[in-house]
This record gives structure tokens, sequence and C-alpha cells, in this order.
């Protein structure tokens, strides 16, 4: 409950938190929300030497009307998320979801850009992202890239992040239309033992996985028959295939996938399928 | 006008909802050394060696002790029951039994430091075959204790009569497992230690009884009670867990005194979960029988109760087990057997309710099988075996003796107030409509046990020259209001405003002797203790009066609208009791002081009838409670506000161990529920509003009339929502599941089910 010694440091803008990464390199992590991180350190499972705070950069912080997109800077709080009006107009499963997240105080501290980059796929944010087939830009000393979502998440707590690199914006395209989202939780402000969501955008319906594998999964099975036509409880009937969900003591592997059937239907009936 | 009865708000809360408590680590302990614990990480293990020289050598740190440093003796057997060869040894001796055991205390300049040291303890463990479930456990083939040559630390079997069952149209046989779960008081365990000058130890503790710890800590570090003060500041919660002493205590004390410098211990909350005692951790064999009539006319239980790792109150809690087994009903022949075993695991101590919420669960989930079994309505086989209220005293086949009861009243009201048919109603239009969100109703009449020990309890009431009055109690509140309820009783007695009442309570120099707060005995015993010395220091103000007026002492009268005394006749001629007082002291230099030392006033028996209503997920086995009322009898409520807050927080916790609570273990021992995100905590987002109302059913046994309340909330809520649960499965053939009723577990018995009928 007590963390190792560590070094903190306060930035004041993205450009000094990339020189604070690229001087410690590995030994350091970027702190935003600390709603996963403190955790870890704490339980000495994370023992990072120094801390970069990137918390208070307002300069990554907004939700963005961008014509066919809305970008969402990698320091936005899930609370601003979930109270935008301009998340709530362009991209409303967004706010949603970020209204869903643990309990108040998690959502007035945790950010998307932490949330995304954690990498835990029991997150709700990453596989709405994934779902939206949206975009992540991520800067570092050698400039600005963007990564598909999709291509982001490589492994449980693995993403497509060098040591000296940070998130600074997620894109996603508008949603059209209605949409599902579920998640099954023993308690309000637990992480999902299982969740779905179904979306469709200029590019069709995406339909993404909570905690169904080491990574946000996207249910191609699913999208594939709906596109055939498929009822959503057809469709919904293949949500599990191919999925690695990990067992534990809030579900077995049948149980969840079980579950990941359930909650897609739910979710594709609730998208209009 | 009484002021007993009104909802008079906690006096308590000003400093709470402002300033905040003083906790034990709040204490301002200039110079205190921080002592932290290395605790194991092997359920089972020999202790090949403990290498403490790195730690010892880091920086800040000024000791480190193993069991041998120390030289004291084992923890004391519990109330004499538990067998020598099992008691805990102040920390870990050759052999660890449990994740969590205390192996070696680390005192350092801060904790910071103490907490990094600790780490570079070194402790080689030979790992032994790890026992955790108790079923296992009582097979012996792994055995514990190797002096005491079996798992089994306590056992009662009356002999059973296997003719008792003879005659049953119908028998039912069911194994529950009552689960084990943790109390999570919200403040951790807390303690310090100083020795004065003249060599006292002056002993701060995070407890629910502080003459307890001050007669348990002298005994154990061999000193004389005089020689220990202990002061419990404000305690956030102990739930049974608190009300017993700790090795890590013992600890604490033994290196103040070795150290000679004051020091503090706090545990984290993940030590919490490990080191505070767990409650329940029974599995029940029941079986009930009787006749299609719907009378039930035999009733055992065979109980087989988890001690963990060494035998503490768990192991007997059982007894209390017995004590209520037939619940509220008349059944002629009814019986519980228990067996007590130990295991890899953290022993197991008394938890809200503390043997009598699992009585009520056995009990009432069999009466709901009973009434499956004959397909009758549960709230009509209730009704036809209700003990009836001009039964009493009524003397159940175990040979417990319940005071009074209307058992019947409060299943009425429940009923109605829930609208019962038409909630029945309801659930048929969705059971045939094959709704995904099934409803069901479950229902619990309870009675339990309260001030069960026979213990007294200590109160004085003195009024000071300037007409203030101070109470002394030994009781020691954590959360119940006993603030407020006493300055209540003596404002009743003496007529002064509660504002001007002070109670003392939690040190065990100002307060001379003093049991406790727990087993919902306070108001009972406590309570009537302040109670009487209120009348008694009436009295002795009416013998100063007397002199004062130079009146007889009969023609002397208290008016308690004004809290003056007054020559019958003559109101305008008064004295107050800052006069009368001062008065007292004047005369023979004692204050105006009545002080009691209550007997026993004996055990009193709560009831009541909870009703709940969830609505239940068949896809996903997800359980909503949608509504939960709770009709308590706790004989006369002093303050209603108080009795709600108790029902609400008991209520609480008594659906989470329905629904959410479990502490789990691998096969190996590994705890994996040590943390409150994996430990599933219930909060106020998974409860509805409670319908919360009292009947008042004054026992004849103590002058107030009152019984327990703090406990009848887990007693009562827990069957309730369990019985819900298994009702809204009944249609699909679900006769039972076990708690917590966790979404894969209700989607497992739903499948389970629907694979019966289909084969
Ligand atoms: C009680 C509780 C309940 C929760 N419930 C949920 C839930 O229901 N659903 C859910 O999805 N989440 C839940 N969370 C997690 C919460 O959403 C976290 O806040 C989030 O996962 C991480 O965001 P953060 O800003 O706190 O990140 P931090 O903890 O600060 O950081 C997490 C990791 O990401 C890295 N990082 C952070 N920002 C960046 C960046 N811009 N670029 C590169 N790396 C970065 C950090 O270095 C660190 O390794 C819960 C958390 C708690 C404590």
């Amino acid at each position: 409950m007590i963390p190792a010694p560590f070094d903190y440091v306060r930035v004041k803008s993205a450009d000094e938190a990339l020189a604070k990464l690229a001087e410690h390199g590995d030994a350091a992590k970027l702190l935003a929300g600390g709603h996963s991180l403190l955790p870890l350190m704490k339980l000495r499972l994370a023992t990072p030497d120094v801390l970069i705070d990137v918390g208070r950069l307002s300069e990554l912080s907004y939700v963005r009307d961008e014509g066919d997109e809305v970008a969402v800077g990698a320091l936005t709080r899930h609370h601003d998320v979930a109270t935008s009006p301009v998340a709530a107009a362009g991209v409303p499963v967004l706010a949603h979801v970020a209204g869903q997240i643990g309990d108040p105080q998690v959502r007035h501290r945790g950010t998307i850009g932490g949330s995304l980059a954690h990498g835990d796929p029991a997150s709700d944010l990453p596989a709405v992202v994934v779902a939206l087939g949206g975009t992540l830009v991520v800067q570092g000393p050698r400039g600005r890239r963007e990564v598909a979502a999709t291509d982001f998440h490589r492994g449980f707590f693995e993403v497509a992040l060098a040591p000296d690199e940070m998130l600074v914006e997620v894109r996603v395209p508008r949603t059209v239309g209605p949409w599902g989202f579920h998640k099954l939780t023993k308690r309000a402000q637990d992480w999902a033992i299982v969740g779905a969501v179904a979306v469709t955008t200029a590019d069709g319906l995406g339909v993404g996985l909570i905690n169904m594998g080491p990574v946000p999964v996207r249910a191609r099975a699913v999208e594939v028959a709906v596109a055939a036509g498929a009822s959503a409880a057809d469709a919904a009937a293949s949500a599990a295939e191919g999925t690695e969900p990990s067992a534990d003591n809030n579900g077995s592997v049948a149980y969840r996938q079980h579950v990941a059937r359930v909650l897609v239907r739910r979710a594709l009936e609730d998208a209009g399928v | 006008m009484s002021i007993l009865g009104n909802r008079v708000v906690r006096r308590e809360d000003p400093k709470f909802l402002s300033v905040g408590g003083t906790y034990v680590a709040d204490l301002d302990l200039p110079g205190a050394l921080h002592l932290v614990f290395v605790r194991s990480s092997m359920a089972h293990a020999r202790l090949a060696s403990i290498d403490t020289s790195a730690a010892e050598a880091a920086p800040g740190v000024v000791a480190v002790f193993t069991h041998h440093d120390l030289g004291l003796a084992p923890m004391e057997t519990v109330v004499g029951m538990t067998p020598e060869a099992m008691t805990q040894p102040i920390l870990a001796a050759g052999t660890v039994r449990y994740v969590g055991e205390p192996i070696a205390a680390l005192v350092a300049e801060t904790r910071e430091a103490a907490v990094d040291a600790a780490e570079l303890v070194v402790v080689d463990y030979e790992p032994l075959a790890a026992v955790v479930d108790p079923r296992v456990a009582r097979r012996d083939e792994t055995i514990l204790f190797p002096d005491a040559g079996t798992n089994t630390a306590l056992t009662l079997d009356m002999g059973r009569d296997e003719a008792m069952f003879d005659g049953c149209e119908v028998r039912v046989q069911q194994v529950i497992v009552n689960q084990r779960v943790a109390p999570c008081p919200l403040e951790v365990r807390s303690a310090a230690a100083f020795v004065t000058p003249e060599g006292r130890v002056e002993f701060r503790s995070s407890t629910q009884a502080p003459h307890g710890v001050r007669d348990t800590l002298a005994r154990a570090l061999a000193l004389e009670p005089d020689d220990v003060h202990v002061i419990s500041p404000d305690v956030g919660g102990g739930f049974g867990a608190k009300a017993t002493v700790y090795t890590e205590d013992i600890v604490v004390g033994w290196c103040a005194r070795h150290l000679g410098r004051p020091v503090r211990w706090t545990e984290t909350r993940s030590e919490s979960m490990l080191g505070l005692g767990h409650g329940r951790g029974q599995v029940q064999t029941a079986t009930i029988g009787g006749s299609r009539d719907g009378t039930i006319t035999a009733f055992d239980l065979a109980v087989l109760q988890d001690c963990g790792a060494y035998p503490g109150m768990g192991t007997v809690l059982p007894f209390m087990t017995r004590t209520m087994v037939s619940g509220v009903y008349t059944i002629p022949k009814a019986e519980c057997s228990f067996e007590s075993v130990v295991t890899n695991t953290t022993p197991t101590t008394a938890y809200r309710g503390a043997g009598r919420p699992e009585a009520a669960a056995a009990i009432e989930r069999m009466v709901d099988i009973f009434a499956a079994e004959i397909g009758m309505d549960p709230a009509e086989v209730r009704r036809r075996n209700l003990i009836a209220s001009d039964a009493f005293p009524y003397t159940t086949p175990v040979g417990t003796v319940y005071d009074v009861g209307e058992y019947r009243r409060t299943l009425d009201i429940a009923l109605d107030v829930a609208g019962y048919d038409e909630l029945r109603t309801e659930q048929r239009r969705r059971r045939d409509a094959g709704d995904p969100r099934q409803l069901g109703v479950g229902l619990s009449c309870y009675v339990e046990i309260t001030n069960g020990i026979p213990e007294g309890e200590y109160g004085s009431v003195e009024v000071r020259p300037d007409g203030t009055v101070v109470v002394r109690t030994g009781t020691s509140p954590h959360g119940q209001g006993h603030v407020t309820a006493w300055s209540m009783l003596v404002a009743e007695q003496l007529g002064v405003p509660i504002e001007d009442i002070e109670v003392i309570h939690g040190d065990t120099d100002v307060v001379p002797r003093g049991v406790g707060t727990f087993g919902s005995r306070s108001l009972q015993a406590g309570g009537n203790a302040v109670n009487q010395a209120a009348i008694d220091v009436v009295e002795k103000a009416k013998d100063i009066a007397a002199d004062l007026f130079e009146a007889a002492r009969e023609d002397i009268v208290l008016d308690k609208s004004r809290g003056v005394f007054h020559v019958v006749g003559t109101p305008a001629l008064a004295r107050g009791w800052a006069e009368l007082a001062t008065a007292a002291v004047a005369a023979g230099g004692n204050p105006l002081l009545a002080e009691v030392d209550l007997a026993s006033p004996g055990p009193t028996f709560p009831f009541g009838t909870h009703l709940a209503v969830v609505e239940v997920d068949t896809e996903t086995g997800h359980v909503t409670l949608v509504r939960h009322v709770a009709v308590d009898d706790a004989g006369r409520i002093v303050n209603p506000l108080l009795a709600e807050g108790q029902v609400h927080g008991g209520v609480a916790q008594g659906v989470a161990q329905a629904l959410l609570e479990e502490v789990v273990y691998d096969g190996d021992g590994n705890p994996l529920t040590a943390n409150l995100a994996d430990y599933s905590f219930i909060s106020a987002a998974e409860l509805p509003s409670f319908e919360t109302l009292f009947t008042e059913t004054p026992t004849p046994v103590n002058p107030l009339g009152a019984k327990g309340i703090g406990e009848s909330g887990t007693i009562g809520a827990t069957p309730a929502v369990h019985n819900a649960v298994v009702d809204a499965l009944a249609h699909l053939g679900v006769r039972h599941v076990d708690m917590p009723a966790t979404p894969e577990r209700v989607w497992n018995a739903i499948r389970d089910a629907a694979e019966r009928k289909g084969a």
C-alpha cells in the first residue's frame, strides 16, 4: 500500500514531458489520472524511478468537433468526455461510456489517454475506440504518428507506444443513428466482467468487446453476419468466436463467452439491428 | 413530554461532519516509532530461516524482532474451550499457517522506512500442503497442529435422535454454504503504546472493548491491569472483529516497553483483509421434515465451522447458531450439532450477528425449500408454524427461552407494506411472458438473541457543581451513537437538557470497569446501567434537597420540565441541580454521583420480518435488489433515528452477504480477495432505499424494555434476499443457489436446472 521510492516531476507542456521521457527512458512513467498506475505502484507491481506528471496539461484536455471526426485530447478526464456537448452530438456512445466508468471519483481523475495507454482489456473506452475504428495520435522524438486503434493494443497491458512516446490525441469518426452499449458488473464501480458495444459510422457497423481477451476485441464475425442480413440474435451467436477471455473469480471462460453473446445481441438491438 | 422515542439528531455528528474524528492513527505521539509486520506469503510452510540482517542495516530501522526475541506466551484459548496445542504464537514460531500471519516485527523511525525495510527481510519457506476447505480439513489428512493430532478444535454433539424424522410426510435435506466474509470496517486496525516514567503502559487501540484490551494485554505482558491504561479514541467500525485482542496489539505493547519509545502501528487495507478476523464460514447440512399441510415437525442442523488457522472466537460461534436453531417456529423436534475445524486461512471471529445469521440463514432457507417441496406459498408455511404471541416465555427444543414475541404481526405488516399479492401477480405475469427479467420475492422471519453473554455493565452519572452532568459508561461505541442515546436517558431522568450532558467512554482510567460494545448489548446492558445510575442520582439529590429545604424526604419532588427540586406544593421555592451538587460537595466533599454495576439483565430476543424483492436477469444471472422491507422489533426504541441507522447498515451488510461478498482462496490458500477491488464490498449504488418499520414489543427482562437492534439487519436481510433470488428462478427448476448469488453462480444454476429438465 506504500509505493517504492520515486522521483516526481510536474511538466508544463507536452514537449517538456517528451524531453523528460527522453532523459529517463524506461525508468520513467507518465502520470495522468493515476487511477491505474498508482494502484500498481502501491502494490509495488510497478516501481518507476521517475513519475512525469502530465495530469495538468490543459493543452491536451479538449473534445473538438473536426467535421467527420471528433478529436479528444489524451489528458481529457472521463467526466469531461461524459459531459461534453461536442461528444454528445458527434459520438454520444463515447460520452455515455465515459459516464459509466467506475465512480465519480474515478471519472474526475481518469483520462482517456491513460485508459488507452494502460492497455487493460477490461477497460471500457479502448473497446469503444476500437469499435469506432478510431485513430490514436502519438508524439515522440521522431515526431507525430497516427496509429489505427485496432493496431494499438498489442497484448495484455501492452500497447504500440515506445518508452519515449506519448499519446496526445484520440480521434473517432462521428456515429450515425442509434448505438448500443452493455456491460456486466457485480457492482456499479467495478470493471466489466464482459462488455459489448455496437456503433455505426460512415464505414458501417462496428462491434467491440470488453474483457474478452488480452486486447479489446473487434467482433468481426458479428459485423459480417449483420452485413449479410442476419438478425441481432443470429449475428450475436458468433460474438465469442475466436475470443480468449481470462478466467477469474468473476467468471469462467465459458461464462464470459456466454455473456458476450447476450450483451452483443442487446447492443445490436439497441443499435437498430 | 418524554424525550425518549424521539428522533434526536446525533450529538456526535457535527464533529465527524466538520473537523472529522480522531482515530488512533491521528494521535500525536512525539517521537513515535513505526511498526510494520512482515507477513507470511504462504498458507502453510515451515520457516527454515528468517534473515533480518539486511533489514536491520536499512536506513531508519531501529530493530527487527521475530518470535524468539519476544519470549511471550501464545495467545490465550477462547473461553477455555479451544485446544492449547492450537493457540497462536506471538509472531510465527517455526510454522506459518495462513497467508498474512505475522512473522517478524520491524520498527523504524518512519513508516516509509519500515515498509521499505520490511521488503529486505528474507524468509525461507519450506512449503507444506495447505488445507483450505473445512470439508477437507476434517478428514485430518493434512494436520495443521501435529501436537493436537487433529484439525478438529471443538465439537458439540448432543446425540442425534435418529427417529426425529419418523412419521414426516416430507423430509428434505440441503447443504448450505454460509460463506466466509470480511468485516471491512472503514478504519483498519490500529494501535499505539508508550511507557510513562512510572512504568505504566499507555495503550491506544481501535477497539470495541477497551477494558478487555487492558486485561488481555496486561496478562500477555505479565503486568497488573492497573499497569495498563487503554484509551480507544474514535473508532471507525468494528462489527465484532475488533472486540478481541490480536497478536499485533501485543507486539505493539511489547515493543514500546522493550524499546522505551512510543510505538505505533496501523495496518494497510490489504493487510486488514488478511489480518482482521473473517466472519461466518459454515458449511451446514440442514434437514427439515413435516407434513403436506405445511406443519414443520423436525429440523436438524449439522454445522461445520471453519476456524481458520488458529481457533478464535469463530470456533465457538456455532453455540449461538445452536441457540437459535429453530428460529421463530414451533418445531417440536430440533437439534444442532457442530464441529469446528482449523484450515490454512485467516482465523474467523465474530462478525455482525456472530452465529445467529448462520442460524437464521439455515432455517429460513429450509422453510422455503420445504414450502417449494409441498407447493405451498412460503408466507403461508411461515404463518402456520410461527410461535403464537401468547406462548411466551417460550422454550425451544434446544432449551432457549424466548422472552416475548409478536412474530405474526411483523409478518403481516411486511406482506402488507410490500403489497405481497400484487408482487406475486407481477411475478406470474413475467413468468407467463417469459420475461428475461424475472421477479423474486423473499421472506425471512427471524428471531435472534442479544446480550447473550452473562455479563453486566458499568454506568455512572455525576452532577457537577455547575449543574452539568457527566456520564461514564463501560460500553465503547464506534458509530452506534451512545453519546446521543445515553444523554437522552439521563435527560429523561434528571430533567436537564442533553446539551449539558457529557458522555465519557473508552478510557479505562476514567471509566473504572466496562465490558464493551458488541453483540447488540449496549442499550440493554450499558443503557440500563446508565438509566439506573440516573435514577439513583435523583434519589441522592432528593436526600440533599430534603436537608436544604428542611423538609421530609417524601415531600421532595423533581420537576423535570425545569430540572429543579422543590417541596411538594411550593414550586416557586426551587433548587436546581447546580445548587444540589454544590451542596453535596460542600457537605461531605463527595461529588453528587451514582455508580451502578448492573448485573446482566439477561438476554432478549429481538425479532422481525424482512421482505426482499429482486430482479434477476436470467440471461446473465445478474441480480438487482429492487426493494427491501424491514419490519424489526427491538422492544422499546429510545431513538428511532439511531435504530434506523443500525438497520440500514446491517441490511446493507446482510444484502452484501447474499449477493456479493465472499472471501475466496485458491487451492493453495492464496487469498484472491485481498483488496476492495477484488472483494465485492457493497456500496450505496447496489442498494435501493430501504423501507424500515418498527413494532415495539417491550421486553420484561430490563427496565427500559429494550432489546438489541445492532445485528438484526445482517440476520434478517440475508435470508430474505437469498430466498428472493431462488424464488425468482423457482419456475425454472432451481431449488437452491449458494451465496453470494453472483451473476455466474446464478446463471450456472439456471443452466443446470435447464439441463436437468432437458435430461
Ligand atoms: C476504483 C476504480 C474503478 C475503475 N473502473 C473502471 C471502469 O469501470 N472502466 C474503465 O474503463 N476503467 C476503470 N478504471 C480505470 C480508470 O478509467 C483509469 O483512470 C484509466 O484506466 C487510466 O487512466 P489514468 O489517467 O488514471 O492513467 P494513469 O493511471 O495515470 O496511467 C496509466 C498508464 O498509462 C500511461 N499513460 C497515461 N497517460 C498517457 C499518455 N498520454 N501517453 C502515454 N502513456 C500514458 C501511464 O504511464 C501508465 O502506465 C477504474 C479505476 C479505479 C481506481
